[in-house]
């Protein structure tokens, strides 16, 4: 199961309706092995296509370093289908490379720019086999531990 | 000296879980020559037919090493080289090939 705040749950969302028609994505970095999506990351989408995402190499690198260097690991990847539904292409079912992450996907099929609901919905990609979970959405203070 | 490998979360499996290795080689096509014989199958997994996987990104301090000589690229010791899966994906069914 994904648990995820209500604030970053909304920063993807309004990230995927930002750049709709194109694929939106990022990630959430989080604590290593918390399972605590904590801090919205946006990326640019280096594809800039409607059908396709790829985060910039560069900017990939320096996400990895910022991560690393807080002893962060990428707990959520998400990006947006922008004319079809929130389940994972081949394409990213090929390319699913971080066996610890929650794939979130966001379809915008529906409303586009506009104000509206959209499908939200994660899984996990491990070697190539696909399991859609659960999504919580929690308001912030229930995500944080006590410590 | 010698010129340390950061290794990505999936390719760990290939390292016994180390995230980093050291590794020797004066260009990257050594050095994932010499990556090979201490971790048999991590070759297979940077490289096909004979360049640089399309969706594995390889950086020499930093730089891209496709901007830089691709395998070709020189190396030295102390330099530092991260090896990152691409994050891509998408709804298109076929995945692009080239750059």
């Amino acid at each position: 199961m994904l648990t995820i705040d209500q604030a970053t749950y909304d920063a993807i969302v309004a990230h995927a309706k930002r750049d709709h028609p194109d694929e939106a994505c990022g990630v959430v970095a989080g604590p290593e092995g918390s399972d605590r999506p904590e801090r919205f990351v946006a990326m640019v989408n280096a594809a800039g296509s409607p059908t396709f995402y790829e985060f910039d190499s560069t900017e990939l690198l320096q996400l990895y370093k910022e991560m690393d260097a807080r002893d962060e690991e990428p707990v959520v990847i998400y990006h947006s289908h922008t004319a079809t539904e929130a389940y994972p292409s081949r394409t990213d079912i090929g390319l699913a490379m971080e066996p610890n992450a929650h794939y979130v996907l966001v379809s915008t099929r529906e409303h586009g720019n506009n104000e509206g609901p959209v499908e939200f919905r994660s899984y996990r990609i491990i070697d190539g086999e696909v399991t859609e979970e659960d999504v919580t959405v929690v308001t912030q203070a229930d995500t944080r531990s006590t410590d | 000296m010698a010129i340390e490998v950061r290794i990505p979360t999936i390719l760990r499996t290939y390292t016994d879980g180390q995230k980093a290795v050291d590794a020797a080689g004066d260009t990257l096509a050594g050095l994932i020559d010499d990556l090979e014989s201490n971790h048999p199958g991590l070759k297979d997994r940077l490289i096909e037919g004979e360049d640089l996987r399309r969706f594995v990104n390889v950086y020499i301090n930093d730089e891209d090493v496709r901007f830089i000589g691709g395998l070709e690229a020189p190396l030295a010791d102390g330099d530092q080289v991260v090896v990152l899966p691409a994050v891509a994906g998408g709804a298109r069914d076929r995945m692009p090939t080239g750059r």
